[in-house]
């Protein structure tokens, strides 16, 4: 079958201002979008601009806008999108655009490293492992699923109104370690998180959860670290 | 503007990243990857790392070092196994205690699974070896070691192209890279160079691997007339998802999961009659061939069944979620309901870069070139053989990794500032300008599908002579091609066109390397399956093969077997 494609385009150096082509390839119902693109790319037009890598969802590198739906392009099939009489793929929202498809992660990356995403400890190791009974490390069995493709903060309405909002992404990180139980700076980690960009700008828009590609349960996690807060720092939290 | 580091470091997975924190505080490290970071492809190993650690059921090291001798088939090097499986312990305790978050046993301890070719006492039956967090075991570990390099404060080139060696009188002075973001090429002045760019399994058409995988880390070295080891030992894991190429972990079958074929028969006991379905990768794949070329695919079709559905929701969702939901997005099926159609993909690279046991690359001659390194699946160090045992491959990129840092940093202080040539760049202006400059020719992809299909049809489970030269010639023919090559995209930002023209120059260079070593051993071992020769000949094969470039061709000679405890038998499982 034909598939349609509109696709966003913009240079920053040589272009004013953003605008869309359109392109059209042959592609199976069962294929991926990323097989579309990549066809349009090896194909039509070897100046289009995204990322990609592992094609199945592992990597994380091409996080992007389909049909105004945050979404990984490895992820989604042709199929998904029958009735649409084209297929619109635009850049992560709120990120600043590189090229066409491809935006400026630093910050993203930035916002998550403050949330020092690893485990710290005073005592040394043991000769072996950290005892972590399996009801211990089921806390975080959901949350490691992260694979930082930033499909949640692109989606994530409360970003556009106030950008210094940390974002899901970092608060998902944030809870990995905030609820492994091998770590000991729980209470400092409760205080960054009651920073006042940290998960109170949070309103339950729910985008984050419903666009994450491996199904983590990101405002419910959020949620939980609100009530820890309230529980853990008598006085504090909203 | 020149860069300035001490060590310079050329992939940022596991192995880099391993090695990297290594040096970190001791060096000025960088570390440059062609991707954003946390894209490399160890991020895509799905079932665990292999280490005697016992939390499950008695096991030791020396049956781990046999497993893996002996899934190699006697070609690894005993002394590397040795190390590996001595130093798997230790090295699993430091990814538990930076972090990695291990499925535990019900005392809290590193929970273990079975896993092919990993057995007691060696060869009696499976034990319980890899140690693993759910079926996303080598993203976890990537992203942990990641935010370490983070913290440790690593310079990280993001988005660098590492295009060419610089060395000098036989000694590394630096690397040139081309800056994705600007187009810029610029020269690295260091004093060592670690090469950890993973493997080149985009030269077959089915494959697990990335599209990032293309060896340009193996092809920079090669380029420069370093030997290449053993290329013609690529693994084909046998449960890809068919038609795709997607990884089905054996951690799947390590659960209990079972391979049909289309009369419903577990064929595996035909052919490994101790260990069935957990028997090595390359006996399993060409078990899966057979059964498909005698008639027995399902509904006659060249796929088998991989059937999880005696596995029950419950281990499904606890230990092997991200496969379950691959079936179910790729091809709508339920793994706890329906049997998932599979068929053998390329995975793994044996052969790479020559080095010595501390990861030093090694001229063809054996001696180590002075500030140059090569750790993980770019490198052949010899461990893995003819065949690599599934959860070795984690394992290697945190052992080798780190003790190729430990080996940079004793040796740093007679590593001195090379002074490099006038401009070292220059050549590598000149290869994209000539691919820029050539308005007429054809565009990479479709040198690249012909490359894809050449090697899947001629080089890939089962080999014969005929086919290899047929091979040979055809992969003669497109690197001709090749030089005819255009691109559309002539910007300086974010040109990934000149990239995918760039890497299949590196991809033909590798093909043309694996068949001509392939060509060349004529015997069967491992994952080297020659259908002329369809025996082990130890008498006149058992050793390396180093195939090295020469002006106009290439040229192959061969390099001892390192055994200590285990001479060879027979294989079987």
């Amino acid at each position: 079958m034909e598939v349609r494609f509109k696709i966003f385009r913009f240079a920053p150096e040589s272009d004013k201002e953003a605008y869309f082509m359109s392109y059209t390839v042959a592609a199976k119902p069962e294929e991926r979008i990323l097989d579309c693109l990549n066809r349009i790319k090896w194909e039509q037009d070897g100046t289009l601009g995204y990322r990609m890598s592992c094609a199945h969802g592992v990597c994380g590198s091409d996080g992007m806008r389909i049909n105004g739906v945050c979404a990984l392009a490895c992820q989604k099939l042709v199929k998904d999108y029958t009735g649409s009489e084209e297929i619109t793929l635009e850049p992560l929202p709120f990120f600043e655009v590189r090229k066409d498809l491809i935006v400026d992660m630093d910050d993203f990356l930035a916002r998550i490293d403050s949330m020092r995403p690893y485990l710290i400890r005073d005592e040394a190791p043991p000769e072996k492992e950290w005892l972590q009974s399996p009801e211990e490390h089921k806390k975080t069995e959901e949350v490691i699923r992260c694979i930082l493709c930033a499909c949640c903060t692109g989606a994530c309405p409360v970003m556009r109104e106030n950008p210094d909002y940390v974002g899901p992404a970092a608060l998902v990180w944030a809870y990995r370690y905030l609820y492994d139980t091998r770590d000991g700076r729980s209470m400092s980690r409760l205080e960054k998180l009651n920073e006042p960009n940290s998960v109170w700008p949070c309103v339950n828009y729910f985008e984050c959860t419903r666009v994450c590609p491996k199904n983590i349960p990101v405002t419910k996690s959020i949620n939980f670290m609100k009530r820890e807060i309230k529980k853990q720092l008598p006085g504090k939290g909203q | 503007m020149v860069f300035k580091h001490d060590v310079l470091i050329v992939g940022a997975g596991l192995a880099g990243l391993r090695a990297a924190t290594e040096v970190a505080g001791k060096a000025d490290v960088a570390l440059f990857s062609k991707v954003y970071p946390t894209r490399s492809h160890s991020g895509a190993a799905q079932g665990g790392i292999a280490a005697a650690l016992e939390n499950e059921e008695p096991d030791c090291w020396e049956w781990h070092m046999y497993d893996t001798v002996k899934g190699g088939d006697y070609l690894s090097d005993q002394d590397v196994a040795e190390i590996l499986a001595k130093d798997a312990i230790r090295a699993v305790y430091e990814l538990e205690h930076m972090g990695v978050p291990f499925n535990r046993t019900p005392e809290g301890k590193i929970a273990q699974r079975f896993f092919g070719g990993h057995t007691r006492n060696f060869g009696e039956a499976p034990v319980k070896r890899i140690c693993y967090a759910a079926d996303r075991s080598g993203r976890v570990m990537m992203d942990t070691l990641y935010f370490d390099a983070v913290k440790k404060g690593i310079k990280i080139y993001a988005e660098f192209h590492v295009l060419d060696l610089v060395i000098r009188n036989g000694q590394v002075a630096g690397l040139v890279a081309y800056e994705l973001a600007t187009g810029e090429v610029h020269f690295f002045h260091g004093r060592a160079v670690l090469i950890a760019t993973g493997g080149y399994g985009k030269i077959y058409k089915v494959t697990s691997n990335a599209f990032a995988s293309t060896g340009d880390g193996v092809a920079l070295s090669y380029r420069r007339g370093f030997p290449l080891e053993d290329m013609e030992f690529v693994q084909f894991h046998p449960t890809g998802i068919w038609g795709l190429g997607v990884l089905i972990t054996e951690a799947a079958r390590g659960e209990g999961g079972i391979l049909r074929n289309g009369e419903g028969e577990r064929f595996m006991e035909r052919y490994a009659p101790t260990i069935k379905d957990l028997a090595p990768r390359d006996m399993v794949s060409r078990a899966i061939y057979t059964e498909i070329q005698e008639g027995r695919g399902i509904n006659g079709q060249d796929y088998v069944y991989l059937d999880l559905t005696h596995l029950g929701e419950k281990k499904l969702a606890e230990r092997l979620s991200d496969i379950s939901s691959f079936v179910k997005i790729y091809l709508g099926l339920n793994p706890a309901t329906d049997p998932i159609p599979i068929h053998p993909t390329c995975h793994y690279m044996m052969g790479g870069i020559a080095v010595n046991a501390d990861g030093n690359v090694t001229d063809v001659n054996n001696n180590p070139v002075p500030g140059l390194y090569a750790a993980g699946e770019c490198s052949c160090i010899s461990l893995h053989g003819a065949n690599r045992l599934g959860c070795n491959s984690l394992l290697d990129l945190v052992v080798f990794g780190r003790r190729a840092g430990l080996h940079i940093m004793e040796n740093l202080n007679r590593l001195f500032w090379v002074e490099p040539p006038a401009t070292p760049e220059r050549d590598t202006v000149d290869r994209i300008k000539q691919i820029e400059e050539n308005r007429s020719g054809e565009r990479p992809v479709s040198i690249r599908q012909s490359l894809q299909e050449v090697m899947m049809a001629d080089c890939s489970v089962f080999r014969h002579e005929q086919g290899l030269k047929k091979a040979f010639e055809a992969v003669r023919e497109l690197e001709q091609r090749a030089r005819n090559i255009s691109i559309d995209n002539l910007g300086n930002r974010f040109n990934t066109d000149l990239i995918d023209a760039l890497e299949l120059q590196n991809m033909l260079l590798l093909a043309e390397a694996v068949v001509a070593s392939a060509l060349n051993r004529t015997e069967s071992r491992g994952a080297h399956s020659r259908e002329d020769f369809p025996d082990r000949d130890d008498k006149n094969w058992l050793k390396h093969t180093l195939v090295q470039r020469t002006d106009s061709d290439l040229s192959i000679t061969g390099k001892p077997v390192t055994i200590t405890r285990f001479q060879p038998k027979p294989r079987a499982y």
